[in-house]
């Protein structure tokens, strides 16, 4: 059998322990070449995506719609999002502020919150799912009916016409659809603030104003712009490579948003930490204490 | 008849050798190996039908002609031209000399049928939009679609509209080279010799050389000038070539060598016995016993290779 002449095998016809250890070890290292290669296929295709935005122009009539389909369709569901995560800001917030009789304060950690970390973050991942899957499994179902081979049979590159758009989308919208989340939250933080929980609006917005300044806002736009080029570049790489058949669809669409996911936590912490040097750099004094 | 006017000023020269030459040509997928040593010349204005069970590798070959498949070793030239030598930019160029019909068309899903047909034009070509709009009528016009067709989308086709509407496409260049991948698979018998007469009629435009990959021994029948039969590499020995037939298809229907006539007369011959034998050692070695009558007696595979035609 030529299967016995594997590496893998041989090492298993040792045997005991020292046979187990070198299959490890072998799986191991297999595992890390194929995480190379994926990160380097990954890279290669963001090379190519930036090199046809400079390399020709978009056409309005292929742009707008995967604008239209971006933007517009997620406005919901973002704003959504963004007034109940300020929401629900305020309800876990309220007993622990109340405690220390700094409830006033509600408006400074609720908006503070949103526009660095959870503004971004969770329209990120909400857009991850809703624009992320659909736009591997539109470019996926386009790869197993031999429609991107058509695109190139015809002189055409795939990337220019499929992937550009949807990342300059990606790259423009997420941002601008992260302004409205925050917006919707601190709109939804202040709602049950003071309506609900009958915070004095006046101490509630001077709290606000004074304890998160634009470096904050510009904080988290600049993540969500990195947001956006990740969940266009992995969720487009995936559709790309899809495996074919309905099932190869579905797994394109479930691994773009999982791989975005991932992406977009490990960003957020790198980002996070790359962003308070900055503020540090600027502002030497350090951030303002809330208590 | 549409032709873009750099379609026809590069029609004035004709190629010295064979309009495409594949050359020694190998393709492996992993370990898997599809093609191998393949070489076929086709002259200019040929209508090459390449005919071969499922699995034979004849997308493979077909794709590779065009460069959408990069061979593992070998040369595809077109025109003289080595398609490995060429970067992106120079294949794309060469590419609108080629058109490709895809098995299940592979029409831009979210375009209407007018633009889809518009694409290479506009791609490729300034032409005004009025005449763009001319030309894509002439298209449909040619392979037989109502104009009612244009502002709708693929989906509202039937197959046999969405084949027509991928050849008007392919069309749209004026291209030298045609390339059809299984152009009557999943038709009806009528609709099949429908696309059969337009490839006919493609042949007849000046200067067109076609390649038809199919298993539709009617097609071969109808089409081609010349047939090449690949045969799939795990039913060959290492040694043995994998372009099984060469000739016309009247030769092809003349040929006694039992692969050749086991394809042609669609029997499944020893394949059903293997077949039996993979569903008895899935069942624990229980033999499925069909009835004498439902099968053809399994070809004797004995003396392959002892045929001229290979």
């Amino acid at each position: 059998m030529a299967s016995n002449d594997t590496p893998t095998n041989a090492s298993s016809s040792t045997g005991g322990v020292a046979g187990w250890f070198i299959d490890q070890v072998a799986n191991l290292g297999q595992f890390a070449i194929a995480w190379v290669i994926g990160v380097g296929d990954v890279a290669v295709f963001a090379l190519q995506t930036i090199g046809w935005i400079f390399a020709r122009r978009q056409r309005r009539d292929v742009l707008l719609p995967n604008f239209y389909q971006i933007g517009v369709m997620s406005l919901p569901v973002v704003a959504l999002t963004g007034l109940f995560i300020g929401m629900v800001l305020a309800v876990q917030s309220y007993a622990q502020f109340k405690a220390l009789g700094l409830e006033t304060r509600l408006g400074s950690v609720i908006n503070l919150s949103l526009v660095r970390e959870l503004g971004p973050v969770l329209a990120a991942t909400m857009l991850a799912g809703r624009i992320g899957s659909a736009m591997a499994a539109e470019l996926g179902t386009m790869r197993v009916t031999e429609q991107i081979d058509a695109l190139e049979s015809m002189g055409a590159n795939p990337i220019y016409y499929l992937v550009v758009p949807r990342f300059l989308g990606c790259l423009v919208l997420i941002p601008s659809l992260t302004v409205m989340a925050d917006f919707m939250g601190v709109l939804g933080g202040y709602f049950y603030s003071h309506v609900l929980l009958g915070i004095d609006y006046h101490h509630y917005w001077a709290n606000s104003r004074e304890y998160v300044d634009v470096f904050d806002f510009l904080m988290g736009i600049f993540k969500s712009l990195s947001f956006g080029a990740a969940i266009a570049l992995v969720s487009c790489h995936h559709g790309f490579h899809c495996e074919p058949g309905a099932e190869g669809v579905g797994r394109a669409a479930t691994n773009a948003f999982v791989h975005s996911f991932v992406m977009i936590l490990v960003l957020d912490l790198f980002l996070g930490i790359w962003l308070n040097n900055v503020h540090d750099f600027f502002r030497p004094e350090g951030p303002r204490k809330l208590l | 008849m549409p032709a873009a006017a750099t379609a026809t000023s590069r029609r004035t020269t004709e190629p010295a050798g064979p309009l495409l030459r594949v050359d020694a040509l190998q393709v492996r997928f992993g370990s898997q190996e599809v093609l191998r040593d393949i070489s076929i010349d086709l002259e200019a204005g040929q209508t090459l039908v390449v005919l071969g069970e499922s699995g034979c590798g004849k997308t493979v070959l077909l794709k590779t002609m065009i460069g959408l498949i990069r061979p593992t070793s070998g040369d595809v030239r077109f025109d003289g031209t080595s398609l490995a030598s060429l970067n992106d930019r120079a294949l794309a160029h060469l590419r609108t000399r080629y058109g490709f019909v895809f098995q299940g068309a592979a029409l831009f899903d979210s375009f209407t049928i007018f633009d889809n047909i518009a694409f290479p034009l506009r791609e490729h070509t300034r032409i005004p939009e009025a005449e763009v709009r001319s030309i894509v009528e002439s298209l449909v016009d040619e392979v037989g679609l109502p104009r009612s067709v244009l502002p709708k989308k693929p989906v509202q086709l039937s197959g046999g509209m969405r084949k027509r509407a991928g050849l008007a496409r392919a069309l749209s260049l004026d291209p030298q080279l045609m390339l059809y991948d299984e152009p009557t698979t999943g038709l009806d018998p009528i609709m099949s010799d429908v696309i059969n007469e337009l490839i006919l009629r493609v042949r007849n435009r000046p200067h067109v050389t076609s390649v038809v990959v199919t298993h539709d021994m009617h097609t071969a029948r109808k089409v081609a000038d010349r047939v090449i039969m690949l045969y799939p590499l795990f039913r060959l020995r290492p040694d043995e070539p994998q372009i099984v037939f060469d000739g016309t298809a009247d030769e092809l229907d003349r040929s006694t060598d039992p692969r050749i006539r086991q394809f042609v007369e669609g029997r499944a011959g020893a394949r059903l016995m293997e077949l039996r034998e993979e569903q008895a050692r899935a069942n624990g070695g229980t033999t499925i016993d069909d009835g004498p009558a439902a099968i053809d007696p399994p070809v004797d595979d004995s003396d392959y290779g002892n045929e001229d035609d290979a």
